[in-house]
């Protein structure tokens, strides 16, 4: 690490692996649970880092610290140079203004297990609202990045619908598009397709992995452990708050060396076979 | 049962009737406007940490629930201006009764909409970067006039049916006169059973019209 936290910041284009997500042990807790227990992990510009483990494990909590909608007590999380939610000022740790927050949040694209389109909205205006808003673009401009964003999704023709007119699947890919559009440094999947009928995962998933080709840096909490597989460019074993394993996916789930992610894919095997078969 | 119903006299004064219903509709309309600003603020005001604007609130919503309408009418009207507030005429006093009254009670229904927006809406706001002035206004606020759009029509209605109360302070609505009909003439079924049929078509045309509305908005599934 930089002792110049600037430095980082300003190394544009220099690096072609910059760091773009640093957490460094990172703790939370729910009133006594603490559920992280000191996560540190780096994400570099391009890469697709998938967390898993079981529920419970703190993947989803410590997505959620990456944009502020977790607070967080102890440790940091920088995105793109810049320490998210907290500054430090003479030792002592305060949360940023919401004003502050919002700007960053502006930069950190986040997909929902439960889509969260906002359902007075049609397709292209859930797309539009943060352009306009917080872009500050004019709105014909808005609406026709949101028609590129949909026709990339495949929703060309759902851009005036709203959420209610659209299955999981449909509307799933409008909050995708809603939050690739707002061009983010990268973006957080939560569980994306857990609330999916199971038809209907393959054509969110077919979206990410897209998204992925296309070189945007992406956090994915998935139980989709086939694309874990095939699309992760690095895996994170999370198990009761702290990071247990993690390496290349394949690699990774070849060989476990612990007992608990043998255990864990154990659960997978059961059911779609040896993951790391081709 | 020797009544002999006339309704010419009725007829000959209808315009004044229907001019009275539209009055009535529009101190109606007025005052859900005015009671919606005093609902939401207050609505707001019940989700603040601050208790002592809390109990404020409580303590006028609680306030105004228990006291009689005609009461509060009667206190605007007369017992303003014996303290000093002479401002206003009788259609601003009875407006800002009847509002003040709304109010009380939209504020219950706002601070239960504003409860009811799922909170994975305002947080899908909160991460593409909306301030959270920008997610009240754009997110929460629309999703909670939809929530509470039936509450708001069932309000209109009572409040339309409450503008009969303005006859006491002479306000010529349709119970004023309807009344003015039946001490002139007479003519007291008449009278009654023309304006009892007129509130009661306009209520339920009212009813009709805004579950159009209604259907049209309810696009939370």
């Amino acid at each position: 690490m930089s002792a110049n936290p600037a430095a980082s910041a300003t190394s544009e284009s220099a690096e072609p692996a910059r760091n773009l997500l640093v957490a460094r042990d990172v703790h939370k807790s729910f009133g006594q649970t603490e559920v992280l227990k000191g996560i540190d992990l780096t994400v570099t510009e391009g890469e697709v880092v998938a967390l898993i483990g079981a529920s419970g494990s703190g993947k989803t909590t410590f997505l959620r610290c990456i944009n502020l909608l977790e607070e967080f007590e102890q440790g940091s999380i920088t995105v793109d140079g810049d320490p998210v939610g907290y500054t430090d000022r003479g030792g002592s740790r305060r949360r940023l203004s919401e004003g502050r927050l919002a700007a960053q949040r502006a930069r950190i694209g986040m997909v929902f297990q439960s889509f969260n389109l906002f359902p007075h909205m049609t397709a292209a205006q859930n797309v539009m609202l943060g352009l306009v808003k917080v872009k500050g673009m004019a709105k014909a401009e808005a609406r026709s990045l949101a028609d590129h964003w949909l026709a990339r999704v495949g929703l060309a023709d759902r851009a005036d619908h709203h959420p209610y007119q659209l299955s999981g699947g449909q509307q799933q890919r409008v909050a995708i598009a809603r939050a690739v559009a707002m061009d983010p440094r990268l973006i957080l999947f939560d569980e994306v397709t857990s609330a999916l009928d199971p038809e209907l995962v393959s054509e969110v998933l077919g979206v990410m992995k897209d998204l992925a080709k296309s070189g945007m840096t992406m956090l994915v909490v998935s139980h989709e452990m086939l694309f874990v597989r095939d699309v992760a460019t690095h895996v994170v074993f999370l198990d009761s708050g702290r990071i247990v394993e993690e390496g290349e996916p394949h690699a990774v789930f070849k060989n476990p060396k612990s007992d608990r992610l043998r255990a864990f894919l154990g659960r997978f095997t059961d059911i779609i076979g040896d993951i790391t078969a081709r | 049962m020797t009544y002999n119903f006339n309704f010419s006299v009725i007829w000959r004064q209808f315009d004044v009737m229907l001019w009275g219903l539209g009055l009535g509709l529009l101190l109606a309309v007025i005052s859900l406007a005015i009671g919606t600003v005093i609902g939401l603020v207050c609505g707001y005001a019940f989700r603040t940490n601050n208790k002592t604007l809390r109990g404020l609130v409580w303590g006028y919503v609680e306030f105004i629930r228990n006291e009689p309408l005609l009461l509060l009418i009667f206190f605007v009207y007369f017992g303003l201006p014996a303290i000093g507030i002479r401002f206003f005429d009788k259609y601003e006093s009875f407006v800002i009764t009847l509002s003040i009254y709304a109010g009380a009670y939209l504020t219950e229904v706002f601070r239960a909409g504003l409860t009811s927006v799922p909170e994975r809406y305002v947080e899908a706001a909160k991460a593409i970067g909306l301030k959270p002035w920008q997610t009240q206004l754009y997110v929460v606020l629309p999703l909670t006039f939809r929530i509470v759009l039936p509450s708001l029509s069932n309000n209109l209605i009572s409040l339309f049916k409450d503008t009969s109360l303005a006859t006491a302070i002479a306000i010529p609505e349709l119970t004023f006169t309807a009344r003015q009909i039946n001490a002139n003439t007479y003519r007291v079924m008449e009278a009654w059973l023309t304006a009892s049929l007129l509130y009661l078509a306009t209520c339920y045309l009212i009813a009709i019209a805004l579950r159009q509305i209604e259907k049209r908005y309810s696009v939370i599934k």
